[in-house]
């Protein structure tokens, strides 16, 4: 508080100016003495060395009860060890001695507090002093008195006020005094204003040491930056010597004369620090003194200007002697001035030569134009309606820049060498440069970002646009290995090099359409390029490439060119391929049937291109369709024999993508692509290859023929082989592959014997939710063998299962519900096991509140093997379970009903569940399950029904529906159990019917 | 009249039929076109001695119309190697003969004509001089630079550093064999002197199935 007040306060001739920051701290002491009493009660009573005294505007009437009235004067009961009353009001003065009534004095004065507060801290200038004596502060107060005590506590409470009010007087305190580079900005601005020639102005000139704005907004150079400086001015006001300006965070002030950057020793201050230019200069030039105060109006109405930064505008169009690509010559110009102008400011600033982002910006927006009106209408909804399944192999890498003038290795200058001979030749020099560059390592990062970073990739894409073939030529063999880079590839699609490419597939140059398919295949690779190639009408291009006659026996030159040209296309279409978008496009061009051609080539390096294609486009409905009705599964299940380890994997995993359709997992099956497969499986090293093959024999064992096969050839003891040690993307497929083939009860027993079950269950430990849901259908599906489910019990592969029905996953939840389903059916003392695991079963019945279906139906099944338990299904009936189930009868989905008619004939069992299911209103809706086409649901039906006609009120319901008629139908029924059902129904409610009559006549 | 051009046709005939058993790549109609075309620029020629062939600045009207050539010194050296006896003058079958190179040559032809071409002083070599001196308009002279003449010097440097693998400083024509083989973009590396694509069909156009269709 003291310090507070003497250092943040704002005084003036020993009064309290009038200020918001003033006004602030008072307001935080108020709030602080008003509470005082009720936090501190001891410390409050506590009396001070000396009394506060000062002149109020308070009266005798404003004192209540408390105090003792004499005339006009007030003083307080409790009086000092002396004998001195603690408050003592004599108008107009009052003193106080204590907390708890300045607290009171406070609170009295109502509206007029802050008043109150002000004069007293006026009168009292060093409160802290007075309250606990003056030496207090110096802790020479060594006896334990409890006074002493409640001293120390007063003066810590004090002291943590102190701060406080500091804290708070700091933070707006800075933010009043600290310059930030835009102020200075619109300061400058404003000065420059008024610089000029006229009689008016009021300083000759106003500028700045360095043109470079960092983008901070700042001037100075980056380690001046540390120091808070923001810029350097130099202002030649009109009547005295130029003034060299430091602006700084802290304020302006003069320095020792910074003319240019670099002048180490001129930083430092030589005058007091200002707040801001305009009191500086008012303090420097009487000049400026003087009439700024008439314009001050005018300045300030002006909105403050935004600065320009002067942009790199500059292109001198020199005149060169050809005329052929004078054009071109302007364009290389243009970002030639660009760059140096760049290097120029950075080498000035930073000492460093990279052509920074700035620079690519430039490119960037001179490019703009050029994108925006791409003729295929890219509005801004289709450019983010891309695919979402391709991946992004690319994006943005970071750059890796910032090498100075000396670690640039000898590649580049002669690189820059070789663009200028580029930039500055005719067709010969022009072919030899070209020539010589493709002997660089063209592979090597240096090199590549070499070319880019001294323009040569402009030249290149715009040699693209000559008439010389061989220019186009050698600058695409170029393109071509530099396009590997992901950078680059950018770059080139920044610069708008595709389009070019794109209209070259029209040349009747093979070379050079196939040079230009290649580099697109290369520049395609990533998302924004992919749909540039398409909007320019690339895929009907390349499409048209592919056509040609791969397959005769005997090919003329002219034939094997052309293939080569196919080969190409197939190439770019791959890379295209990745987008939705394209693969429609592909197929609206014409593709399947040119591809299903080209994929009875016998040339490798045309198949893999061609089944690349096909496998990634494998992932639309349409190609699937076309694949099996073209005939090309037989042409993908002969390349799985082939020796090339890409080209199978492409085949299988085309296979694994289209065999999700019976009718193709049939034909596999027909051409004898099975044993193929599982030949495969032993290619364990080449794990994207076992990933494919895995996944095609996953997918091919959904048609139990198929697994018959697999059978026969011994997949399974190679699958289960697999389970250990292979990434997930092979895990996921070999679970969902055993899981398909343990549908068949003999292979249960085969995983069981070659020591699959073990690896099965430590999988339901991991996180992968594609994995997840495999493995617990595959656990599932072994449950069902009663010495599988012994070994699943031993490894308590059921308390992790029905851990998963925690998995957020919907389908995990379900997956692992259908999987507790056997589990709880084929384990011994199921009931205890399922109870040790504690709170699985309210886990499991509040998954019946889950909006998924499939996750509804799998919990009812689960439920209903549970309720068998009789104690089990008292614990779930505690649950809840009877209105959670009654509420889903009115869900519409036939598997659903079927699960939850069997769980509620289950629960009926417990108390009077029957009773609250008729409540609950299930009985009617139930009844309505009778009309399902589906038998499997009708049995069901009839068991709940049957449990639930057990009490009478729920047969009224159920006769009210109509329900004997359905029975009455179903007591016909073949199957047993259904008739049985039906029959105790209609027997309860005939029952009923006749004790009723009875009742009434009898 | 027709007495005399029903002789001149069986003249050219013969010869057509001679020539396209001597020269590959044509065949006997197109041989007789190719001497037509010949006859008829012949006739074109004011020079009296007009026997002897097509001379020097009629050839380079061709090249230069025809085939699109710029280059003054390559349009000489190209007249020199079509004129394979040296008598200044292109005869009917020099002109057959070249235009077979130039139209439908192979590799190996090629490699070897061009060779010719840019060998300037014929002795089987081509030195740093006839490089700089085939280059020395290949480049815009910078004003600013000292030497103009240096962006020339170096980019003979770097072509004779790629080009010259048995490492005498100079081109031998199994130096320049292999440099094309290697990359066939250098095959004109000293200047343009074979027609482009486009040139060539237009001219076989013109040359071929015009007078088919008389």
């Amino acid at each position: 508080m003291g310090v507070a007040l003497t250092r943040a306060a704002q005084w003036t001739m020993g009064k309290l100016e009038v200020s918001p920051l003033n006004e602030a701290l008072l307001n935080d002491i108020v709030n602080f003495v008003e509470q005082f009493n009720s936090r501190h009660p001891q410390e409050a009573k506590l009396v001070f060395t000396e009394p506060l005294q000062w002149t109020t505007a308070l009266q005798a009437s404003d004192f209540t009860s408390e105090y003792e009235l004499s005339g006009s004067s007030v003083h307080s009961q409790d009086t000092d060890k002396d004998g001195c009353p603690l408050l003592q009001l004599i108008p107009p003065d009052i003193s106080v001695r204590s907390f708890s009534h300045l607290c009171k004095v406070v609170q009295l004065a109502n509206d007029s507090k802050l008043k109150e507060v002000w004069a007293c801290l006026e009168a009292n200038r060093e409160p802290v002093v007075k309250m606990l004596g003056p030496n207090f502060t110096t802790a020479e107060v060594s006896d334990s008195s409890p006074e002493a005590e409640f001293k120390v506590k007063l003066l810590l409470i004090l002291q943590q006020l102190d701060t406080q009010l500091l804290n708070s007087s700091i933070t707006q305190l800075s933010q009043k005094v600290r310059l930030s580079p835009a102020a200075v900005k619109r300061d400058v601005e404003l000065l420059k204003s008024v610089c000029g020639a006229g009689e008016k102005r009021l300083l000759k000139s106003v500028r700045y040491t360095s043109d470079y704005e960092f983008s901070n907004g700042c001037r100075s150079p980056p380690w001046r930056q540390a120091h808070g400086e923001i810029a350097y001015l130099i202002i030649e006001p009109c009547d005295t010597e130029p003034l060299f300006i430091t602006c700084s965070t802290a304020g302006v002030y003069l320095n020792s004369g910074i003319k240019q950057e670099g002048e180490e020793n001129a930083y430092e201050r030589k005058s007091d620090v200002y707040k801001d230019l305009v009191t500086l200069l008012k303090s420097k030039s009487l000049h400026f003194t003087e009439n700024i105060n008439e314009q001050d109006f005018v300045i300030h109405e002006e909105p403050p200007t935004t600065l320009k930064i002067p942009h790199v505008e500059a292109v001198d169009v020199e005149e060169r002697g050809q005329t052929l690509r004078s054009y071109e010559h302007q364009e290389k110009n243009v970002h030639e001035k660009a760059r140096q102008q760049l290097a120029l400011n950075k080498s000035g600033v930073a000492k460093k030569l990279e052509p920074s982002l700035k620079w690519n910006l430039a490119l960037q927006n001179n490019h703009k134009p050029a994108a925006m009106v791409s003729p295929g209408g890219g509005t801004a909804a289709e450019e983010f309606s891309e695919s979402s399944s391709e991946s992004e192999e690319d994006e943005e890498q970071s750059e890796r820049r910032g090498e100075s003038h000396t670690d640039l290795p000898s590649e580049y200058w002669q690189i820059q060498k070789l663009v200028k001979y580029l930039k500055g030749g005719n067709q010969t020099a022009t072919v030899i440069a070209l020539c010589c560059m493709r002997d660089f390592n063209l592979a090597q990062e240096t090199c590549q970002l070499a070319i880019r970073d001294v323009g040569g990739l402009e030249v290149l894409i715009n040699l693209l646009d000559t008439d010389e073939v061989k220019c186009k030529i050698g600058s695409l063999k170029i393109m071509k290995e530099i396009s590997r880079s992901s950078q680059i590839r950018r770059a080139i699609a920044n610069l708008g090099g595709l389009q070019t490419m794109v209209s070259i597939l029209d040349s009747p140059d093979k070379e050079l359409k196939c040079l230009a398919a290649e580099t697109i295949a290369n520049v395609a690779k990533f998302r924004r390029a992919r749909r540039t190639v398409r909007q320019y009408g690339g895929i009907k291009r390349l499409v048209e490439l592919l056509d040609c006659v791969p397959d005769s026996a005997m090919l003329s030159t002219e034939q094997e060119k052309d293939v080569e040209v196919a080969c190409c296309g197939a190439l770019a279409l791959w890379s295209c391929s990745k987008s939705t978008r394209n693969k429609e496009a592909i197929r609206k061009a014409g593709g399947i049937p040119l591809l299903a051609r080209l994929l009875k080539s016998p040339q490798k390096n045309m198949l893999i291109p061609v089944v690349g294609t096909l496998q990634e486009c494998a992932s639309e409905r349409s190609y699937r369709i076309a694949i099996q009705t073209e005939g090309m599964i037989e042409d993908l299940v002969k390349n799985l024999n082939c020796d090339n380890q890409e080209l199978q994997m492409h085949c299988a995993s085309a296979i694994f993508k289209c065999a999700e359709d019976k009718r193709t997992r049939d034909l596999v099956r027909q051409y004898e692509g099975l044993q193929p497969l599982v030949v495969l499986l032993n290619e364990a090293d080449n794990k994207q290859l076992l990933a494919a093959v895995t996944g095609a024999i996953w997918k091919c064992s959904m048609s139990m023929e198929n697994v018959v096969k697999f059978e026969e050839f011994k997949a399974l003891e190679r699958l289960v082989s697999l389970l250990t040690d292979q990434p997930e993307e092979v895990l996921v497929n070999v679970v969902g592959a055993l899981g398909e083939c343990a549908q068949r009860p003999a292979n249960r027993a085969t995983i069981r014997k070659s020591g699959g079950i073990p690896p099965l269950v430590s999988l339901l430990t991991g996180t992968n939710q594609a994995l997840l849901v495999n493995v617990t259908r595959a656990v599932g599906a072994c449950a069902t063998e009663s010495e599988n489910m012994m070994i699943i019990d031993r490894l308590d592969g059921v308390r992790l299962l029905w851990s998963l029905l925690k998995n957020p996953n919907p389908d995990v939840q379900a997956s692992a519900a259908w999987a507790i389903c056997p589990c709880i059916e084929n384990a011994k003392d199921a009931g205890e096991m399922v109870r040790s695991f504690v709170g699985g079963l309210e886990l499991i019945v509040n998954l019946l509140k889950s909006p998924n279906k499939e996750v509804l139906a799998s919990v009812c099944a689960a439920i209903a093997k549970i309720a068998k338990d009789e104690e089990n299904l008292a614990v779930i009936t505690d649950h809840g379970v009877v209105p959670m189930l009654s509420n889903l009868t009115n869900t519409a989905d036939d598997k659903l009903h079927r699960y939850l008619a069997e769980a509620v004939a289950r629960c009926c069992m417990w108390g009077s569940n029957r009773v609250a299911f008729g409540e609950a209103g299930a009985v009617a809706p139930l009844v309505r399950y009778l009309r399902s086409k589906d038998p499997s649901v009708h049995q069901a039906t009839a068991q709940a029904l049957f449990q639930l006609s057990k009490d009478p009120s729920n047969c009224i319901a159920m006769h009210e529906n109509g329900v004997v008629k359905l029975l009455l139908g179903m007591m016909g029924s073949t199957d047993e159990v259904l008739q049985e059902a039906a029959a105790g129904c209609v027997a309860n409610i005939r029952r009923l019917a006749l004790a009723n009559e009875k009742a009434k006549y009898g | 009249m027709t007495e005399m051009s029903a002789m001149s046709r069986k003249i050219i005939q013969n010869l057509a039929e001679t020539l396209s058993k001597q020269v590959k790549h044509f065949n006997k109609t197109e041989a007789e076109c190719l001497i037509r075309l010949f006859n008829g620029l012949l006739g074109e020629q004011t020079d009296r001695r007009v026997g002897l062939g097509l001379d020097r600045s009629k050839f380079r009207n061709i090249l230069h119309n025809t085939f699109g050539m710029t280059d003054d010194m390559i349009m000489d050296r190209v007249f020199r190697a079509f004129d394979k006896d040296n008598d200044s003058y292109i005869s009917v079958k020099e002109w057959v003969e070249g235009l077979a190179i130039f139209l439908r040559g192979t590799m190996d032809e090629k490699i070897k004509y061009c060779f010719d071409v840019y060998d300037l002083n014929g002795d089987g070599y081509i030195s740093r001089e006839e490089m700089f001196h085939m280059l020395k308009n290949s480049l815009i002279r910078q004003p600013t630079e000292e030497d103009p003449d240096e962006g020339i010097k170096d980019l003979v440097e770097i072509t004779l550093k790629k080009m010259d693998y048995d490492h005498d400083s100079r081109l031998s024509c199994a130096d320049f064999e292999k440099a094309v083989r290697d990359e066939n973009l250098l095959l004109e590396a000293f200047g343009t002197c074979l027609p482009d694509a486009k040139s060539i069909l237009a001219f076989e156009q013109h040359a071929f199935q015009e007078p088919q269709e008389r």
